[in-house]
């Protein structure tokens, strides 16, 4: 069979080697590997979760109540449904060791359990024992286990004793691991287990304790769980019972992983997008020095449709085997290092091939290919055979034709098309890709603009023949001015951007929040505990300010009789929320619109609405919110919004009800304690020695959770981010070679004329600086532009420019530039002027 | 004279340069006949290549009208040029231009190839027999000296029986003894083809070989003899 002639034409061509290719096949596959390594990572993360969803729920499903045990006829449901039922509580206290002034608290997250749990999966103990073992304890005291860090930060070992409420517990042994640990949500407190029985006379447990009961339920293994859940849901619609099972295991956690995962993706298709750049200059390089090559087919009589089809065949085998060997490395790179991410990974992962990730990767590597070479290609088939008999221009100017460009357009258009399909963000992708767009053009106005000036200048350097030969070549039109700023600015302002964002949220949590953060978060306060608690701090001159609220937790259940997940998709309504109750209307509230009750007001229920939030689901005066709370629908009447200010860490309810309306519904307070440090020990010390039930919640230690946790984020984002600066450093390393023959004249030139091989490596130093500090400003803008938005419309923080990221930025740029501008100086600083001019002849 | 091969009438050409307009050639007037070989004469920068360009419709006159073999060069697209010249005429460049990533043997096929022709490398084969290449068919052009280059470039440019042969100093890039065989070599192909040859060259041997020899200056015919 004989392939098409342009084909033959390709492969003929393709005999010259590689060479002019290297960086083109580099940045491809680089851009490609991103995001193939990206998506399989997620890919074995949520494989993992999937494979293990009922391990890490603990059991096939689980029914959820908070704030209150199942009823009998719940319990007798679930009974009849399933093979076993475990009944584990899950509630905030404080472990304490020691009395008096010398005791040592650490906050825990106790899980109280049956002796049927764990239903499924094990729990690991050190030193080893099964857990019933565990629990019995020693010396009459019962036993319990927690985690290492706990232990740690109390100083106990197994066999030491330590309290929870008024309970006394011996500890068994250290908690390695439990199987429903990735479900059980955002914990404040490292782990502690104990058996419900041995928590009586604790006094933990007492009506109006913040605390969720799990139901975990061993099923038959051919159990639908869909009609199970409708079925749960039609019985207990109204009784606040949250089901789960393990089709969702890992629910949030699986989220948050997709939603990381959709977003790093994101961010290696901005390192695509510089790739581009790169594949762009090595095929317009490429198709230069084939200009002899295509005048001479056109004058053996090859049309425009063969120029064309033979280079697109040619650049298009190219394109695959860089998307090939993308894909190889994105694939085998997460396999090989396959341990190394699962001991850090705090979620299961089942590391294999998974096409699905790769297939994407691919498919962004075809059509940022087809993107950045059309451009070239499109005007190499307008080379006139003229060329061959004189030095016309290079590769046919002007822009492409319409067919071009309206696939270029199409093939931009399928691109984000796609990123938004797989990553199922439209805004977020659109958002990415107007950036990426805005940069590129923000960078090529700023090159341009660059050139221009240099051109200018450079006649103003009159005597100084270094500084003319560098803004002379920087002012050169077809130098390596543009895609010199492009390649690196690009990269520069995605990480700019980062940093503006990661600065921002560090500093809001480092800097702003201690100035109006309470020192301690009291919870679990017994209604009959608030007076006697308010009068320690009170007495305190220490203490600046004590906010104190009774709080109830309720799930929004309807709006206007609408189901609230139908009513609107907003974070308010899912879950269940803190709410409270006040006869009057507390001083530091401002209402935004309706009216407070009256005092003593005891008609049909009534709620004040957190304004924003209101405005966000659509909320009117007047509509009505049905609230379940212990099982109870209440249902009442919106009578004025409110602002509450979520961002100060102070209590903020996004509910609050006239005293009526929860009458006789078991609550405790909540209570936020303003006091300066050196008083914060003492505190918490008669505090705890006086009300051993409730719990105490440093603030500050709450903070560095969270912070840990956007750190982690930060961290993964600023991989994704390197990866695109890496990839820019090539396509920067691309331009240096693509520039070195250029320099190599010059240097011999000067030489001949006398320079100094100091003065011209100073030429080429500013040139390469100078650049890249155009590089660098413009990314610091885009980074600041690209930090603001995300700032402001994505996270609705307050946005100020961090000024030590942004400079480093930009200095990095010209560091950057410049050391590859001085690494690629090395062979035309040495060659000898005679060979280069004789060659040039 | 009857029908002529090439017509030229008023052909001017200005070329844009980045100091301005240049212009290149002057109301040129200039019919040659069937199988004749003419000779284009005179200093550098006289626009010699220029006018031989502008016969070849590798580039196009800024005034006047250009027709080969009836058609009228200056309507035609870009394409339609590479088709005419695929079809009817045959270059050859002092600098041979040959594509160096194909062989020798690929090089003088793939004006038959572009053509369309099934047999391509049997007849390319016979004409790089022709120009006593057979033995080199498989080497690259960087594997064969400046002599051996300008015949697989001959054997390209006569493969598709082209009935005008442009050849722009054909030996400029040789010495004189090579030369002399490119141009025996050349004359022998114009007469076996039955071509009309029309060739630039400095070489005052080589231009009394040719039937007339048009001599320019500044872009204008100063005389034809």
């Amino acid at each position: 069979m004989t392939l098409p002639l342009p084909v033959r034409l390709a492969m003929r061509e393709l005999r010259g080697g590689l060479r002019g290719f290297r960086i083109f096949l580099i940045c491809l596959a680089l851009g490609v590997m991103a995001i193939a390594a990206v998506g399989t990572v997620r890919a074995a993360i949520e494989a993992g979760l999937e494979r293990e969803g009922a391990s890490l729920l603990g059991g096939d499903a689980v029914a959820r109540f908070t704030y209150r045990f199942a009823r009998p006829d719940e319990i007798a449901w679930m009974e009849d449904i399933a093979d076993r039922v475990s009944e584990t509580v899950d509630f905030r206290s404080l472990a304490v060791v020691g009395d008096g002034d010398s005791a040592e608290r650490g906050l825990t997250q106790v899980q109280a359990v049956d002796a049927a749990y764990p239903l499924l999966g094990d729990v690991v103990l050190d030193p080893a024992m099964p857990l019933a073992e565990a629990f019995a304890g020693s010396d009459g005291l019962p036993g319990a286990v927690m985690e290492r860090v706990l232990a740690d930060r109390l100083a106990l070992a197994p066999g030491d004793t330590f309290r929870l409420g008024e309970r006394a517990f011996v500890l068994s042994a250290i908690l390695v691991s439990y199987p429903d640990n990735a479900a059980g949500g955002f914990a404040l407190g490292p782990r502690s287990l104990v058996l419900r029985a041995d928590l009586d006379g604790s006094g933990l447990l007492t009506e109006g304790t913040l605390f969720e009961t799990n139901y975990r339920l061993d099923l038959a293994p051919d159990t639908d769980l869909a009609a199970l859940e409708t079925q749960a849901e039609a019985r207990f619609a109204g009784a606040g019972l949250r089901w789960t099972d393990a089709r969702d295991g890992a629910g949030g956690i699986a989220q948050f992983v997709d939603r990381l995962g959709a977003f790093l993706v994101l961010i290696g298709l901005s390192g695509l997008a510089v790739g581009g750049v790169g594949v762009s200059a090595a095929v317009r390089a490429y198709l230069a020095g084939k200009t002899p090559v295509i005048a001479t087919l056109k004058t053996l009589g090859a049309t425009r449709r063969t120029i064309f089809a033979t280079y697109f065949t040619q650049i298009g085998l190219l394109a695959v085997a860089g998307i090939v060997i993308g894909i190889m490395l994105g694939a085998g790179i997460p396999l090989a290092l396959a341990p190394l991410i699962e001991a850090r990974l705090p979620v299961p992962a089942a590391f294999a091939l998974y096409p699905a990730p790769l297939a994407e990767a691919a498919i962004y590597g075809a059509l940022a290919a087809l993107i950045f070479t059309l451009w070239p290609l499109s005007r190499a088939q307008r080379i006139r055979p003229a060329t061959l008999f004189r030095d016309a221009s290079g590769t046919g100017g002007g822009r492409p034709g319409w067919v071009a460009l309206a696939v270029m357009a199409a093939a931009v258009a399928a691109l984000i098309g796609t990123a938004a399909w797989f990553s199922g963000t439209w805004r977020l992708t659109l958002w990415t890709a107007g950036g990426v767009a805005g940069a590129l053009i923000a960078l090529t106005l700023a090159a341009l603009l660059a050139r221009w000036l240099a051109g200018r200048a450079a006649h103003l350097f009159r005597g100084r023949p270094a500084a003319r030969l560098a803004l002379g070549a920087i002012g050169t039109r077809g130098g390596e001015t543009v895609s010199v700023v492009l390649s690196l600015g690009l990269g520069l302002s995605v990480l700019a951007a980062v940093g503006q964002i990661d600065g921002n949220i560090q500093r809001s949590i480092t800097e702003e929040l201690p100035d109006v953060a309470p020192a301690y978060f009291f919870v679990d306060i017994q209604p009959d505990q608030i007076d006697g608690f308010r009068a320690r701090l009170d007495s305190d001159p220490a203490v600046s300010r004590v906010d104190a609220a009774p709080m109830l937790r309720g799930i929004i259940r309807a709006v206007n009789g609408v189901p609230a997940a139908e009513f609107a998709d907003h974070w308010v309504l899912h879950g269940d929320r803190g709410l409270t109750y006040s006869d009057d209307l507390p001083d530091d509230v401002t209402l935004t619109a309706g009216e407070w009750w009256p005092p003593d007001y005891d008609g049909p229920p009534l709620v004040s609405f957190s304004d924003e939030e209101a405005r966000e689901i659509g909320l009117a005066l007047g509509d009505e919110i049905t609230v379940n709370i212990l099982g109870r629908d209440i249902t009442a009447t919106v009578a004025s919004f409110r602002e509450v200010d979520f961002d100060t860490a102070g209590i903020g309810f996004v509910m609050s009800m006239n005293p009526g309306a929860l009458r006789g519904a078991p609550h405790s307070w909540i209570s936020t304690v303003y006091s300066e440090p050196q008083a914060e020990a003492q505190i918490l010390r008669d505090l705890a020695n006086a009300y051993p039930n409730i719990t105490a919640i440093r603030v500050g230690d709450a903070i560095e959770l969270v912070a840990g946790l956007i750190e982690g984020i930060a961290t993964a984002t600023r991989y994704g981010a390197a990866a695109t600066l890496l990839t820019g450093l090539m396509v920067l390393v691309g331009a240096a070679v693509a520039g070195e023959r250029a320099r190599t004249y010059e240097a011999a030139v000067l030489k001949t004329l006398g320079a100094t091989r100091a003065r011209i490596l100073g030429s080429f130093a500013l040139r390469a600086a100078l650049l890249g500090a155009v590089a660098g400003a413009v990314a610091l803008a885009a980074g600041i532009a690209g930090g603001w938005a995300v700032s402001v419309f994505v996270m609705e923080t307050d946005f100020a420019v961090v000024w030590p990221n942004a400079l480093a930025v930009v200095i990095g740029g010209a560091a950057v530039s410049l050391a590859t501008g001085l690494g690629f100086a090395w062979r035309p600083l040495s060659a000898t002027p005679a060979r280069v001019l004789r060659a040039r002849e | 004279m009857p029908d002529p091969v090439l017509s030229l009438s008023s052909v001017g050409l200005t070329l844009r340069g980045n100091a301005g307009d240049v212009d290149i050639l002057h109301d040129v007037t200039l019919d040659v006949a069937s199988g004749e070989t003419l000779g284009l004469t005179g200093p550098s920068g006289s626009g010699k290549s220029s006018l031989l360009m502008v016969m070849g419709g590798l580039e196009r006159a800024s005034q006047g009208r250009v027709a080969a073999l009836g058609q009228d060069l200056t309507t035609l697209s870009e394409d339609g040029l590479a088709r005419f010249r695929r079809d009817y005429m045959g270059v050859v460049f002092q600098s041979f231009h040959l594509i160096p990533t194909m062989t020798a043997l690929e090089n003088v096929a793939t004006p038959l190839e572009l053509a369309g022709q099934r047999d391509a490398f049997d007849r390319a084969r016979d004409e790089l027999d022709a120009v006593g290449l057979s033995d080199r068919a498989g080497h690259y052009p960087a594997q064969l000296s400046g002599g051996e280059q300008q015949r697989v470039a001959l054997a390209r440019a006569s493969a598709p029986r082209p009935r005008i042969l442009l050849a722009d100093e054909p030996t400029g890039n040789l010495d004189e003894a090579t030369g002399g065989v490119i141009v025996d070599l050349l004359l022998g192909l114009r007469d076996r083809h039955g071509a009309t040859l029309i060739l630039v060259t400095h070489a005052a041997d080589l231009a009394a070989r040719c039937d007339r020899t048009l001599r320019l200056r500044g872009g204008r015919i100063e005389d034809i003899a």
